[in-house]
């Protein structure tokens, strides 16, 4: 007789469940499964723990400065903290973070998509490889280096852009340029930009190579050309993964420190012009405020930085809407 | 409108490897043909021949003809994209476009190739879901997401898309095997009643479907594994059923292998 037969199932209970049958539920009776638990739910928990206590130091600081800044912390053109009477705000550094991420987002998404789909549907296998390789050195470079050669070869030679941009859309106000050294937001996007690809396009590379095979041929056996598959399966199948991929790239645009400090001419006002000195960003700010601050100044920057907190948890916000919002429609319930 | 095929000498390789090996055929307008045969013997292959499926296969490698009427799929020339905007396909699993709405799948053909004014696009949609008895199960959610539909309608749905471009001959891969039998009955009598339109070719697993839906059988086999499939015998289904030619035909359908 066959002994491993499975008996019949028992009839459902219609008791609650005791302590053992949760525990079991679980997959948590055997010991092994027990450390595992709570190795994982130890590891959720600390991050849980150590968010908080960013959030509590930013705040109890922060509540400090702001109590005794004497201007309107969030519409305020100055950074005095050290003042008699301390006048800060925030405003020319969220002004300037902001729009230095918008160019570098405005730039780098659709570069990187074209990267990514190039390597994942366009380029021969011998030269995909080699470029995917490439982009996975570029994101290894560190920050400072990046502002080095921003510093060095980018903004010397984007005197020419400038005066090009000035030349045909000055017009629009946004692009006007008095002749200053090249070191306004539009460097700072340009060069956020290319530190932010590598991101952008991994995941998204990731994201395009795990279209299945089956929604390509669908296009494919209507008659579609290879772009027009890459529209009707590739694009709004990976719609999700491109959105998250900006979001990590936009969350390294907005707290980028160095190279932004070594390319920017901060100032303390706004400037309708890209081209012109006017911002900076709150990054930038700390970094370069930090080391000569008195303790009224430290804890002004940690506000500042309690607000980029604020932004950053606001973007991702946004993002994880964007996404939920087209759920029904996305390739995850295919 | 329906078109007939007439292969001739067609090799289909993966790489170096030689999958299917000089098959020669005539299907007929306006019929069912059904391939059967057992696994790996390169039935699926052939039929991604038929519409130029196989190349996008990396290695995928087509040799000989395959006419269209009098036009060569595989001449000089020929846009392999146009080729599939006449020979429509559905697939083993059933594939609608996960982020498109159930109207959206069945226009996404139409929208390819050309423009088309709202009514008019209205109209081929409700033809085509009609056509492919999905109408009266969708009409109250044409905007709702083509993938949540139950399996056997998704399949629907994807064959409501193959038709409403109107091709010449539809080729059918396997379109059963992941349903359940109620909803493998409503394709079955859905294909008795597309091949008053269309020219039909579907490759099956199951001889019972075979029997039921074709007008013809075309049975394949192969000598063994990483040999080249071949086309053992092609003839009317009664006969392949009842009194096959060749013994090797026989004894597949009677169960003996495969």
């Amino acid at each position: 007789m066959d002994i491993s037969t499975p008996k019949a199932p028992a009839p459902p209970t219609p008791e609650p469940p005791t302590t053992e049958q949760k525990r079991a539920a679980r997959g948590a009776t055997r010991p092994g499964d027990r450390i595992f638990l709570a190795l994982s739910r130890g590891s959720g928990i600390f991050l849980l723990v150590v968010m908080a206590a960013i959030a509590v130091f930013l705040s109890l600081r922060a509540f400090n400065a702001i109590s005794e800044d004497e201007a309107n912390f969030f519409t305020t053109f100055e950074w005095n903290p050290t003042g008699e009477p301390p006048v800060f705000g925030i405003a020319v550094l969220a002004f300037g973070t902001v729009v230095s991420s918008i160019i570098a987002l405005a730039i780098a998404v659709p570069v990187s998509i074209g990267i990514a789909l190039f390597i994942t549907h366009y380029a021969p296998r011998k030269l995909g490889g080699p470029i995917a390789y490439v982009i996975d050195l570029l994101a290894a470079v560190p920050s400072i280096v990046y502002g080095l050669w921003g510093a060095l070869v980018l903004v010397p030679n984007l005197v020419g852009l400038y005066g090009w941009l000035d030349e045909y859309l000055g017009w629009t106000g946004i692009f006007e340029w008095s002749g200053g050294a090249p070191r306004a937001l539009l460097t700072v996007g340009i060069l956020l930009a290319i530190m932010i690809l590598p991101i952008i396009t991994n995941v998204s590379r990731e994201v395009f190579r795990q279209v299945p095979q089956m929604h390509e041929e669908a296009a494919l056996a209507l008659g579609a050309t290879r772009w027009e598959v890459i529209r009707m399966s590739v694009l709004p199948y990976g719609r999700s993964g491109v959105i998250s991929a900006s979001m990590l790239g936009l969350g390294r645009a907005l707290g980028e420190t160095m190279a932004v400090a070594m390319v920017l001419s901060p100032t303390f006002d706004i400037n309708a012009s890209l081209l012109d000195p006017g911002g900076g960003t709150f990054a930038q700010n700390i970094a370069s405020k930090f080391n000569e601050a008195t303790e009224n100044g430290r804890d002004a920057l940690i506000a500042s930085g309690l607000v980029l907190f604020v932004i950053t948890l606001l973007v991702n916000g946004t993002a994880r809407i964007i996404i939920e919002r087209r759920k029904e429609f996305s390739g995850a319930n295919a | 409108m329906a078109k007939r095929i007439d292969v001739s000498g067609l090799n289909a390789y993966y790489g170096s490897f030689l999958a299917v090996e000089d098959i020669s055929m005539t299907v007929e307008p306006r019929s069912v043909t059904a391939f059967i045969g057992p696994s790996g013997c390169g039935k699926s292959t052939f039929l991604r021949t038929l519409n130029r499926m196989h190349e996008v296969t990396p290695g995928g490698r087509v040799e000989g003809k395959v006419l269209l009427d009098d036009e060569n799929l595989y001449g000089a020339g020929i846009d392999p994209v146009a080729v599939r905007r006449e020979v429509g396909m559905v697939f083993q699993r059933p594939n609608p476009f996960p982020t498109m709405s159930v109207y959206d799948n069945v226009a996404a053909g139409l929208r390819l190739n050309g423009k088309y004014k709202k009514a008019q696009l209205d109209e081929i949609v409700e033809k085509s879901l009609k056509g492919a008895n999905l109408w009266n199960e969708v009409k109250d959610r044409l905007n709702k997401p083509g993938s949540g539909l139950s399996g056997g309608q998704q399949q629907r749905l994807c064959i409501a898309r193959a038709i409403a471009v109107e091709p010449k001959v539809l080729l059918m891969d396997e379109p059963c095997s992941a349903l359940d039998p109620i909803s493998t009955l409503a394709i079955e009598d859905l294909i008795g009643e597309l091949k008053e339109r269309f020219t039909i070719v579907i490759v099956t697993h199951n001889m019972q479907q075979a029997a039921r839906v074709s007008d013809r059988t075309a049975f394949f086999n192969l000598a063994a594994v990483g040999q080249p499939g071949k086309l053992i015998e092609i003839d009317d289904t009664e006969r392949i059923f009842s009194n096959p030619s060749v013994q090797a035909t026989e004894d597949y359908i009677s169960g003996r292998f495969g």
